[in-house]
């Protein structure tokens, strides 16, 4: 009785008073730390493509390089990742009544962490003691504070996932009997993943570490690049389920619809985190040391990851349409006029999903066998992730900032800042088009990834590239621009906007949408039925690997 | 738990697209011998000048229109450095790496393939067509890897 109580009144308090303020703090100096990382991420992303299109010679003291695994880092792991933690955050604390006092202390120091990390790792890259890329394939060895580094960063990871297990926890022991709140479910699956996915690379870099002090001679090459790649592939689909809970839980409420169904939204969650972590062997299709079976038992592992999203798309039209024939859209496609095309809050995550349509078949593609050999390492690869990565989830990223940081900030969301949006999403639309679309054709004509201007001596084939990447240049240039912009707009939400109250959407379900089964609770199941898909995929393989011998350190750059 | 009539039409024409790039992908990994390079036999990458074939790199006449190309990669350079064949040749190579990971891609054909330190990797092809084949290093090796090149000249 006194449980219920207290909750209800923590309603109310939330009610009135909008976030936690503490709460609140907490989420907007992660996404203050994520936007730096967009910006300086963003300017070194520019000079590389300047770069690579022959305009521009990069100095010797922070070469292509640097530059490269510089881009990589801050963007693929810092933007990406502090972002998740301080929006999964916030949704814990909108929808669970406020983050525990323990819970907002982990938060913190999973903060100070994560930023140990980061300054441990962009320190030895600009000392140019760790140019191994964010791939950081041994035997190329990296000071051992590189790795040091990345430890930090992933404990600052899983100190955040823990605090929200504790948070979820919580909630279900005073709410017996009810289904956690959906955004609530996506951080939880979110978590678990960022959680399991990097164990491998946790081994791995444990390994590292004695290796890069010269305590131990020899490292297993391929073990290591096995364990990363169990790591790689999961953190894109961490970055993907993050996106999608957007478009589940705050789009249809931002265009005045309905969410599609509770209990298909939760099994989408469930499956791509029991599917995920062997999806990554597809990295390491044209690799030796793992056998032809292996390898075709891995395509099916990694295709099964494209059921759900099969899932998401048929939802997402789905709220579409019935949203715009509520709207009075009549005939086959005048639904479609009927969305609210203006509102930024919409179109970026819209785009975000339609890049997705050509992102995931291009995935696909990239998944079986033989086309991954005609595209592996070339820049046809940059180009998918850009596309992925690049649109589908930073542009919801985005999309979601508009509304989520003036919410923490106590500040509105102004028409004038709508109107910039919408600039922005188009700029930075129009240059991953150029971009990854450029990549794409000169990845096919075989021009590699990772690798700086060059025409290989003149080689006529290579001399056949240049003009795209010409294209990647003016992409590149626009992506700069939409940068700064978007930064800009962070920036003034959260402490120029005018002082008000700006929503924190989510969707009710649809009157006919399918309730959740009791089942997809049950989180102690999912993760015995995830540990034995990935047990299924890794075991033999990783067996085999084993008595390969070590390789001693080298330093190439 | 139950689905929207559209939604399992949509999905099994989803799953169905999925299964049979599968069938695809396997019909031709296994009935047309066209699996990835998955080369399964190791030596120590700091034994590599000693070990036999690689203590002999070059390309070696096997049959009729075929040879074998025993080849080792470090940073930078492939070596040998520069083939030449007849057009029509059927080419195996046998590849290790004496340092870091490199790729190694003959730009124009399906020869794509990772060459790690530990493994012997390997990989063959047809050439058919006459011309300068440019062959790069395809994953990054170091400060030198866009020079990272060597090309085969078929006749």
């Amino acid at each position: 009785m006194e449980l219920a109580e207290k909750s209800v009144f923590h309603h109310k308090v939330t009610e009135v008073l909008g976030v936690n303020a503490k709460d609140a703090k907490l989420s907007i100096t992660f996404l203050v730390v994520s936007f730096t990382a967009l910006l300086i991420g963003g300017i070194l992303g520019l000079l590389q493509g300047l770069n690579r299109a022959g305009l521009f010679e990069l100095p010797a003291w922070f070469d292509y390089y640097q530059t490269l695994t510089a881009h990589g880092i801050l963007l693929l792991l810092v933007f990406t990742t502090t972002f998740a933690v301080g929006y999964f955050y916030a949704a814990l604390s909108h929808t669970l009544g406020g983050l525990l006092p323990k819970v907002r202390k982990m938060g913190w120091i999973a903060f100070g962490s994560m930023v140990v990390g980061v300054v441990f790792v962009a320190t030895t890259i600009i000392a140019g003691e760790a140019s191994v890329m964010f791939t950081f394939y041994p035997p190329m060895q990296a000071s051992p504070w590189f790795y040091i580094g990345l430890v930090f960063l992933v404990v600052g990871i899983w100190i955040a996932a823990f605090g929200a297990f504790i948070n979820v926890a919580h909630w279900r022991k005073n709410h017996k009997g009810q289904h956690i709140p959906l955004l609530a479910f996506f951080a939880t699956g979110v978590f678990v993943m960022l959680v399991f996915g990097s164990i491998g690379v946790a081994v791995e870099v444990l390994t590292l570490i004695p290796w890069a002090f010269g305590w131990k001679e020899t490292i297993n090459v391929m073990l290591s690049r096995t364990l990363f790649w169990s790591f790689g592939h999961t953190l894109v689909n961490i970055w993907y389920l993050t996106a999608i809970s957007a478009w589940y839980v705050a789009v249809p409420k931002i265009i005045g619809g309905k969410g599609f169904s509770d209990g298909l939204t939760r099994l989408v969650v469930i499956l791509l985190v029991i599917l995920n972590i062997p999806g990554g062997f597809h990295h390491q299709i044209v690799d030796p040391g793992i056998t032809e079976s292996w390898k075709f038992i891995h395509v099916f592992m990694s295709l099964s990851i494209g059921f759900p999203s099969l899932m998401t798309a048929f939802a997402m039209f789905a709220v579409f349409e019935r949203t715009g024939r509520r709207k009075g859209g009549k005939g086959l496609l005048g639904w479609f006029k009927k969305l609210p095309w203006g509102d930024v809050r919409f179109l970026a995550p819209f785009i975000a999903m339609a890049a997705f349509i050509p992102g995931g078949a291009g995935g696909i593609a990239q998944t079986n066998n033989q086309l991954n050999q005609v595209v592996h390492n070339s820049l046809w690869v940059v180009g998918h992730f850009h596309l992925t990565v690049g649109v589908t989830v930073a542009l919801t990223f985005f999309g979601i900032a508009y509304w989520l940081i003036p919410y923490l900030s106590k500040r509105e969301f102004t028409p004038q800042i709508n109107r910039l949006g919408i600039i922005q999403t188009i700029l930075w639309t129009v240059g991953m088009l150029f971009m990854s679309g450029s990549m794409h054709a000169v990845g096919l004509l075989g021009s590699p990834r990772r690798t700086s201007y060059t025409t290989y001596g003149g080689h006529q084939t290579a001399l056949g590239w240049d003009p795209y990447l010409i294209f990647l240049a003016i992409g590149g240039t626009l992506l700069i621009v939409a940068v700064l912009l978007m930064v800009y707009i962070a920036v003034y939400l959260m402490f120029f906007a005018p002082k008000g109250k700006t929503e924190f959407p989510i969707a009710e379900q649809e009157a006919d949408a399918f309730p959740a089964p009791k089942w997809t609770e049950r989180w102690g199941l999912i993760i015995v039925l995830l540990i034995a898909i990935v047990a299924m995929g890794y075991v033999v393989p990783i067996f085999e690997l084993l008595g390969v011998p070590g390789s001693p350190p080298f330093r190439t750059w | 738990m139950k689905l929207h009539r559209a939604e399992e039409i949509w999905l099994v024409v989803g799953v169905g697209i999925i299964i049979l790039a599968m069938v695809f992908t396997g019909y031709q990994a296994f009935a047309h011998g066209m699996a990835p390079p998955s080369g399964m036999e190791t030596l120590d990458p700091q034994k590599v000048d000693e070990t036999a074939p690689f203590d002999n790199p070059g390309i070696f006449e096997i049959g009729e229109n075929a040879y074998e190309v025993v080849m080792t990669l470090e940073a930078f350079r492939f070596n040998p450095n520069e083939i030449e064949i007849p057009a029509g040749s059927e080419v195996h190579f046998t590849m290790t790496s004496k340092d870091v990971v490199h790729g190694i891609q003959v730009i124009g054909t399906n020869i794509n393939a990772m060459v790690t330190p530990g493994h012997v990797q390997r990989i063959s092809q047809t050439f058919d067509t006459p011309g300068e084949y440019l062959v790069i290093c395809n994953e990054y090796c170091g400060v030198g890897h866009q020079m990272m090149a060597m090309t085969i000249i078929v006749k």
